[in-house]
């Protein structure tokens, strides 16, 4: 499937991602290959087939409901690019409309 | 003997047994390596003076009579994919240069429990993704083998680092191969376990269906030992399986005789497989036989879809899993100019634009793409569906047999720089690799000789869940035969 400069933007959009203007071209050809390269799998009949998101079987292991020590405060923080020592700070989510 | 040649395992023996100190072990080794690390570059970071200290208190405690497990005062070489607490973890990425975990990775742990003694931190793709450890922040790894050529990835560090005889045993990650190709590259063995055999609890995740622990050697025996320490279940990992781990080094030596080992046609007989890895299998079968095992062809049919279906699964798990990567909690941030969207959401899409680097930007695209409206049911849901035929093949080929045998890679290493631009081509290296993650089964890289040109070539055996005693016990049969001949990369001093 060949992918337009437009799709990029739009997955790009999804993903949280920015690419420069000047490469998205070919960007948009190479994703594209990558695309119709997976594209393979429609040859094989799935028909019926359970998919498979997990290797395991799994059950749930439970363990004696006691209370274990999480992180502190600080050092919840203390990777934080900016904090105020209580909270993480980020640039502001709304703006005033001028 | 020097050091760098005796296995983890007499290492541990003769600092138990006191006749060498875990100190002068641990020097030795950091000594090597930081001659060796400028043309290998396998570290990332070294903490010496923390190795040291750390060989002290191991030395102090069996002065004392204290007895420790088998690896006690051994060094040991970690991926920076697993957590220290308080020590840096970046995978390789600028969005974790300065990110220093507030806990320790329960695989690392039980290391550290264990008596081991880390080095330092071992180079890899970043965040994993890759096969050639040449997409990380901190450059290249080069093959001591031959340095213009690529250790693997994306434990290619931890490979490389066993290669040139820097650490007896190294510890990495295998998402879609990514310890066994280093391995089969640079001449080690290296073991992904069953899914769920050892914790990821502090394993950077990637693809968590997928992702597992897995430990690298000179020796099959170290790697035994290594698992007796790794394996277990982690009440903080709720995918970790709660059955009991063997005693792997107790099972090794059992007979082969009457083992059905299987040979996947789709593999052996494969047109990208080089000449001189279709050698080392056959001369592996050849082995096997003189050992009584019986050999049986066994097929894997949908071997072909097997990358297709990774490269949807996996960076369909990566896309969500990254998605934490947003300059607020932890990691790198830059601030964007806001223009329709917000100053917060124009932090965070210039904060993981700028902080990732480009294999794993495009695998973030291709994972949210293959998740999108209108592709999720032709993409996702339909990968989901060929893996679960991909285990089915799996199932009715150990129905037949015990273990299967066949190539790790299909040709030996490749030189720096020549897949880097096509990631088609890239991904296509790890054909042989993927069906293990996929199906959730172990899967083992032993080296099997070199090849003309002088490179290592490997062979993989793989087995049902729960079976890595067996094929650590086939390995390590293969190894006293002589298949396998643990050696230093020629011409490393």
């Amino acid at each position: 499937m060949e992918l337009s400069r437009d799709d990029v933007l739009q997955v790009a959009g999804l993903a949280k991602l920015e690419f420069p203007e000047a490469e998205l071209d070919a960007f948009a050809v190479q994703l594209g290959k990558i695309v119709t390269f997976v594209e393979q799998l429609s040859e094989v009949d799935t028909a019926g087939v359970e998919p498979m998101a997990h290797p395991l079987d799994l059950h749930s292991a439970k363990r004696a409901d006691v209370l274990v020590a999480g992180l502190s405060h600080a050092q919840a923080l203390a990777n934080a690019p900016k904090s105020d020592g209580e909270f993480f700070l980020v640039p502001p989510v709304l703006v005033k409309k001028p | 003997m020097k050091l760098e040649h005796l296995s983890a395992v007499e290492l541990g023996r003769k600092i138990a047994s006191r006749e060498l100190s875990s100190r002068e072990v641990t020097a030795h080794f950091l000594k090597r390596t930081e001659a060796a690390n400028a043309s290998i570059n396998a570290f990332v970071r070294l903490t010496g003076d923390e190795a040291l200290q750390r060989a002290e208190g191991i030395d102090a405690r069996l002065a004392c009579g204290e007895s420790l497990g088998p690896l006690a005062g051994v060094p040991v070489g970690i991926k920076d994919i697993l957590c220290m607490s308080g020590e840096l973890t970046t995978c390789c990425s600028r969005m974790l240069e300065n990110f220093r975990s507030p806990y320790t990775a329960t695989a690392l742990q039980q290391l550290l429990d264990a008596g081991l003694v880390p080095i330092g931190k071992n180079n890899m793709d970043e965040f994993a993704m890759g096969g050639s450890t040449e997409t990380g922040v901190h450059g290249v790894t080069r093959n001591p083998w031959d340095v213009a050529r690529t250790a693997g990835g994306s434990s290619g560090g931890c490979a490389a680092a066993l290669a040139a005889g820097m650490v007896p045993l190294a510890i990495g990650t295998d998402t879609g191969g990514s310890v066994r190709q280093p391995a089969a590259f640079c001449g080690v063995v290296g073991l992904k376990p069953t899914y769920g055999r050892v914790s990821r609890y502090g394993l950077i995740a990637f693809a968590s269906s997928l992702d597992q622990v897995g430990p690298l050697a000179h020796y099959v025996e170290d790697i035994a030992a290594c698992m007796e320490s790794l394996a277990g279940h982690d009440p903080r990992d709720s995918t970790s399986l709660d059955t009991p781990v063997p005693q792997y080094t107790a099972e090794l030596g059992a007979s082969l005789k009457g083992l059905k080992v299987g040979v996947v046609r789709e593999h052996v007989d494969h047109p990208a497989l080089d000449d001189s890895i279709r050698l080392a299998v056959a001369r592996a079968q050849e082995t096997l036989q003189s050992l009584g095992a019986e050999l049986i062809d066994v097929h894997l049919p949908h071997t072909a879809y097997s990358v297709a279906t990774y490269y949807i699964v996996a960076p369909c798990e990566a896309s969500g899993n990254l998605e934490r990567y947003e300059g607020v909690h932890y990691g790198f941030r830059k601030l964007g100019e806001a223009g329709a969207s917000s100053p917060l959401d124009a932090m965070i899409a210039r904060s993981r634009s700028a902080g990732f680097g480009d294999e794993v930007k495009r695998r973030i695209m291709l994972g949210t793409f293959a998740l999108s409206t209108g592709y999720y049911e032709s993409y996702y849901k339909k990968a989901l569906q060929v893996r679960r035929l991909i285990a089915n093949d799996y199932e009715q080929a150990f129905g037949q047999v015990d273990v299967v045998l066949g190539p790790v890679t299909p040709t030996t290493a490749f030189k720096i720089g020549e897949k880097i631009n096509d990631p088609v081509q890239m991904y296509l290296e790890d054909l042989f690799t993927v069906g293990a993650n996929l199906a959730g089964l172990p899967g083992l890289a032993l080296p099997a000789g070199a090849c003309p040109s002088g490179l290592p070539t490997a062979i993989q055996l793989q087995g049902p869940a729960l079976g890595e005693a067996r094929l650590l016990n086939v390995a390590y049969q293969l190894q006293q035969s002589g298949l396998h001949q643990p050696s230093l990369a020629a011409g490393v001093a």
